[in-house]
């Protein structure tokens, strides 16, 4: 967990990530490649994701966990290393599923 | 034409994909509409009020059945610094009867009801149903025309005359029909939303309204360094609280974007309109901001493409509307198809009508005359210097010096101006837009 959790303690990310229903798969819909991350400068997805599942590994890569995903596309959007995210939507019926927004 | 399973097949039972349902369905037009979620609206979110005025048509009265939260009676627009906020609140009590203008609901109710109306006018709703491509015919009369999808259900292969692709911002069918080049992250804003639980009796005393009365709050000057912007607004038992914000500028900054609301949700201004309440549901949903400038082509050679997938999103400062342009996009496709197919040519020639019919109305004269708008609204000068400029200006004409005397509203101005860096010529430039995008 990164630092914003003791800067606004108002409540836990996990607490906030239980908030949302998520039908999770067996297999992830969207797969990062953390090879091809370990020379990302500007690592982006890690900020910008919203559900906050790009987690930096101790040897420089990015592993990515796909269960509580929004389905929203910024990452591959702020991505600017070719071949890093292979992205594509949970099968039907799979992943997030909205209710009160 | 070759025989198909449908006349038409629809991705995604958005606005765009129900409203283009309905329209098809009841022209006699055999229609299937997909949705890759569990039911139609579960993936969708936005960011406040609906306009529904374009349903008169088709589905008059709409008023005595849609499920909206609450009725839109007070509309604010709110400038805020670190320590000041400056709104203008404009309320109106014929917004609290019909036709009423417009409404807070919960996407997944709403677009739940007009996907239940798709399938009353006729056409086929299959849920829990992605699609993976698009089928393309095989024969050299028709290769390069679009046969239908794929989709990933066994033996999932649809054939249908026209595909119309509702399948929202990230719209892969529109990307693999070469309709849309590669997408410019600039062009989009991410919307993170905390809707937030609250007893009706409280939210109605904090925000003035009662009985479906609602208020809707656009902020402006609420991101920290981060280009954007942040709305309230009212449920019936819940309050929405979110930041749109520039995808671009997020990562640069380096600041998480539930840190963004935190710190907006702790502004002076914000707290005592959330403070006690529960976090309910917490959402994310990318926008497609830049209006004209990044809208793909919208007909292919059997394609149509409508709603978000064509970026018909208005992100224009004082108007910020999505929903409408959706169903509207959505009814001219598929009113387009019954055409194009009663007259046997699905080719993009044959499906001219849709850009016609987009070119005609609001949905497209909207964006043109206010093309210049959201590059305007999202610019640095509009975001970090003008708040500042108008708040210290604001500050300046309330506060009481005594003893010294008033300085006079052209002093106040000049002075607040070169306080917050703001140059005659960036105003003038901005000004000049300004009224050229909302004159």
């Amino acid at each position: 967990m990164t630092d914003h959790d003791e800067t606004w303690p108002e409540i836990s990310f996990i607490d906030r990530m239980a908030t949302t229903e998520f039908n999770v798969d067996d297999k992830p819909h969207i797969v990062v490649d953390g090879k091809v991350c370990t020379d990302c400068s500007t690592r982006e997805c890690i900020v910008a994701c919203p559900a906050d599942l790009f987690v930096p590994t101790s040897d420089g890569g990015i592993v990515f966990n796909y269960e509580q995903c929004f389905e929203c596309g910024t990452c591959y959007l702020v991505c600017n290393r070719e071949g890093a995210i292979s992205w594509s939507y949970p099968e039907g019926g799979f992943g997030v599923i909205f209710r009160s927004t | 034409m070759a025989e198909v399973d449908y006349d038409v097949v629809i991705v995604g039972a958005g606005p765009a994909g129900s409203c283009a349902a309905i329209e098809a369905a009841r022209g006699g037009l055999r229609t299937l509409l997909l949705e890759r979620g569990p039911f139609a609206g579960s993936k969708n979110m936005y960011g406040g009020v609906i306009y529904p005025r374009i349903l008169d048509d088709l589905i008059p009265e709409w008023w005595n059945e849609v499920p909206i939260q609450r009725w839109v009676t007070r509309r604010s627009t709110m400038i805020l610094t670190e320590t000041q906020a400056l709104s203008v609140d404009f309320r109106n009590d014929g917004w609290a009867a019909p036709p009423y203008n417009g409404a807070t609901a919960y996407r997944p109710e709403f677009d739940r009801w007009l996907a239940d109306h798709a399938v009353a006018a006729g056409a086929t709703l299959l849920c829990n149903t992605t699609v993976t491509g698009l089928l393309r015919g095989a024969s050299r009369r028709s290769a390069g025309i679009i046969t239908g999808v794929r989709t990933d259900r066994p033996d999932g292969d649809v054939t249908a005359s026209v595909v119309i692709a509702c399948d929202g911002v990230n719209s892969f069918v529109a990307k693999e029909a070469g309709l849309y080049g590669t997408p410019n992250p600039k062009n989009f804003t991410l919307g993170v939303k905390e809707t937030i639980s609250l007893p009706k009796r409280v939210i109605d005393e904090r925000f003035g309204v009662r009985d479906r009365e609602g208020v809707d709050i656009e902020i402006i000057g609420c991101t920290g360094g981060i280009n954007g912007g942040g709305f309230v607004y009212t449920n019936l038992e819940t309050v929405a609280v979110g930041v749109v914000l520039k995808l671009t500028r997020l990562a640069a900054q380096k600041t998480r974007p539930e840190d963004v609301i935190a710190a907006m949700k702790k502004h002076s201004a914000i707290a005592p309109l959330v403070e006690g309440g529960e976090l309910h549901e917490y959402s994310a949903h990318l926008i497609p901001e830049a209006g004209l400038s990044m809208m793909p082509g919208m007909t292919g050679h059997g394609l149509l493409v409508a709603g978000d997938a064509a970026a018909l999103c208005l992100a224009a400062g004082i108007w910020l509307e999505g929903v409408n342009f959706a169903m509207a996009s959505g009814m001219y496709a598929g009113q387009t198809a019954i055409e194009a197919i009663a007259d046997g040519d699905v080719s993009q020639r044959g499906l001219g009508g849709y850009a016609r019919r987009l070119s005609d109305t609001f949905v497209l004269r909207d964006h043109r005359k206010l093309r210049r708008a959201p590059e305007l609204v999202l610019s640095d000068r509009v975001q970090h210097l003008y708040p500042s400029m108008v708040a210290g200006i604001a500050e300046r004409m309330f506060r009481v010096d005594n003893p010294a005397p008033k300085p006079g509203l052209r002093r106040i101005v000049r002075e607040e101006r070169k306080r917050a860096g703001v140059t005659l010529r960036g105003l003038w430039h901005d000004g000049h837009d300004a009224f050229r995008s909302f004159g």
